[in-house]
């Protein structure tokens, strides 16, 4: 009964937290949620520990590795992810295209280090 | 409850609030990356304080040990490879894998507990473990098929042949009939067996006569189904980590598939009952030239572009399948560097998976505050100078806003509303829904027939050469 509780609550705290996050970030959402149901490690941790059959050992070798996989890779690849994403261009690139000579006024940047005046 | 057992209970708490707050960080994009860390940080705790129970009850035999190790290390080695080495443009066919994986150890794990237990398995017990068999063995299956598909290894095309509706509901028949034996807690592992060969066969037969284009929904389908199982785990070993964590999952999961199958003007029934839509080379091409259609060259477009003082690009799957997110970047660069407003009208649909086109453009260096959204472009195209769609069809097509077509009630880009529009198209050839679009015979419209990344090559050159 407490179980059901927590699945519940916890369902409603996902869709109203979930509900929010922009549709610029589904893609790192689902991988990170993806990354989060790797917790099964937890429970694949807890069968190897009451494993004493060489079904048993089998069975929990197969689902800590599959478990990991999951875990690993997922928080890996949304880190990843979330890194390309940002505000402006990176500071190397701006110089970079500054220092193109074929390029008259590189207009962005000058009216930036104007407002920072 | 001893001490150990009580700082277990606490840590898999904070694990959980770790979660849920890494999940809410990902609200915006500058946060993003702490809350995937902080989510990070609570899945170590959750693993030490799972090892710290384990070596205090003593239980665990040395091959135990050496099991755990040998697969958790195999895994993550194999996940972080993946994880590194994986194109942006693949990710959603990583993604499933990993939604595979994740199912296919929660209905491992329910089995060995299952199993370990002398009968009769009480119902507390029994009940979710069907469930998780179920589900996490459907969802395996079907993410190894929808990663197959999207993977090209197999065909991204709906695969109907006959007797499927007959297989599809014989199946159904084995498994709920082995699950109701199974869940009475009797009859050995049997019951439990034909269960998950079953739901095994289930999951096949249900992803493969879904096409290409379908994805996104399938996939963010699959994601809540994973979390659901990986919750029912929880119910079995009675863990509430993997009981909130699942659950987080499954809500997670079921926004994005509702979004995505509003966003395609689709129930999801209707897409699961499958056989229906098209792999990714979608249509036959008609010819360039149709009735009434306007052409533009490379230089006349690049002209409009370069002294238009706001453009939207508004980029479709057929940009990622050229791999032209660097190329229209560069495009976006040289018009910003002309003083020209450029952002991007991404279409919640433009992709494999939910938002994947928005870290498409990330990774070719778009920053985040151009891409807009369905809404927001909507709002900004009666002021938009020019329209540059590339590789989107149905998402623009006006005919959505009168009913009596296959995409009728679909929410669009309104990309007529611009002054001007240019597509960058390779012929007059169908989208998914298989009809034609009205806005490329719309007098607004310049048609620029070129493969994505031609096109919009020539544009740079154009606007280097004329403008520069």
């Amino acid at each position: 009964m407490t179980n059901l509780t927590i699945f519940l609550l916890a369902l409603l705290v996902g869709f109203e937290v979930i509900g929010k996050v922009p549709a610029t970030l589904h893609t790192p959402l689902m991988s990170a949620a993806n990354a989060i149901h790797g917790v099964v490690l937890v429970g694949a941790m807890l069968i190897a520990a009451s494993a004493d059959t060489p079904v048993g050992y089998a069975l929990a070798c197969l689902a800590a590795a599959f478990a990991a996989m999951n875990v690993v890779g997922g928080y890996v690849v949304t880190g990843r992810m979330l890194q390309m994403f940002r505000r402006a261009d990176p500071p190397a690139r701006r110089r970079a295209d500054g220092a193109d000579p074929e390029r008259p006024l590189p207009a962005a940047p000058a009216r930036r280090a104007d407002g920072a005046e | 409850m001893s001490t150990v057992d009580t700082m277990v209970r606490l840590t898999y708490l904070a694990a959980a609030t770790c979660f849920v707050l890494g999940l809410h960080l990902m609200n915006s994009p500058a946060r993003a990356r702490r809350g995937n860390q902080l989510s990070a940080a609570g899945m170590v705790a959750a693993v030490v304080a799972t090892l710290v129970l384990i070596v205090d009850a003593k239980a665990i035999t040395a091959t135990g040990w050496i099991v755990l190790a040998a697969g958790a290390g195999a895994g993550a080695a194999a996940g972080r490879y993946a994880a590194r080495t994986v194109q942006m443009t693949a990710m959603p066919q990583l993604v499933s894998l990993f939604n595979a994986v994740g199912g296919g150890a929660a209905a491992v794990v329910a089995v060995q507990e299952f199993t370990r237990l002398a009968e009769p398995v009480p119902a507390r017990v029994a009940v979710p473990t069907v469930l998780d068999v179920l589900i996490g063995a459907v969802t395996f299956t079907g993410s190894l098929v929808a990663s197959g598909k999207l993977q090209g290894l197999l065909t991204s095309s709906p695969v109907v042949f006959t007797g499927r509706r007959a297989l599809t509901a014989t199946l159904s028949a084995v498994a709920v009939a082995a699950g109701v034996v199974a869940a009475t807690g009797r009859g050995g592992a049997l019951p439990l067996s034909a269960l998950l060969l079953a739901a095994l066969a289930l999951g096949v037969v249900t992803v493969l006569p879904i096409g290409g284009a379908d994805m996104p929904v399938v996939i963010s389908l699959l994601n809540a189904l994973t979390g659901t199982a990986v919750a029912m785990a929880g119910f079995v070993l009675d863990n509430s980590v993997l009981i909130v964590a699942g659950a987080l999952v499954g809500a997670s999961g079921t926004i994005l598939t509702v979004l995505m199958a509003q966003a395609m003007n689709r129930s999801v029934v209707s897409i699961v009952v499958g056989g229906f839509g098209t792999g990714d080379s979608a249509g036959a091409a008609a010819g360039p030239a149709g009735a009434g259609v306007r052409t533009v060259t490379a230089d006349d477009a690049a002209i409009q572009l370069a002294y238009a003082s706001k453009v939207v690009i508004v980029p479709g799957y057929g940009l990622a399948a050229a791999q032209a997110q660097h190329a229209v970047q560069e495009l976006a660069g040289l018009l910003t560097a002309r003083g020209v407003e450029v952002t991007y009208a991404i279409h919640p649909v433009a992709g494999r998976m939910p938002g994947h086109m928005n870290v498409l453009l990330a990774e070719a260096n778009v920053p985040y505050p151009q891409m807009r959204e369905l809404d927001e472009a909507n709002a900004e195209f009666p002021r938009t100078d020019v329209a540059l769609v590339v590789g989107a069809n149905d998402v623009t097509n006006p005919a959505a806003r009168r009913p009596g077509n296959p995409v009728s009630g679909m929410p669009i880009l309104d990309v007529d509303a611009a002054r001007s529009v240019i597509v960058i198209k390779r012929s007059m050839g169908h989208g998914y829904a298989g009809i034609d679009n009205e806005l490329y015979t719309n007098p607004k419209t310049g048609m620029l027939f070129a493969d994505a990344k031609a096109g919009l090559t020539a544009l740079v050159a154009g606007v280097k050469t004329l403008v520069g």
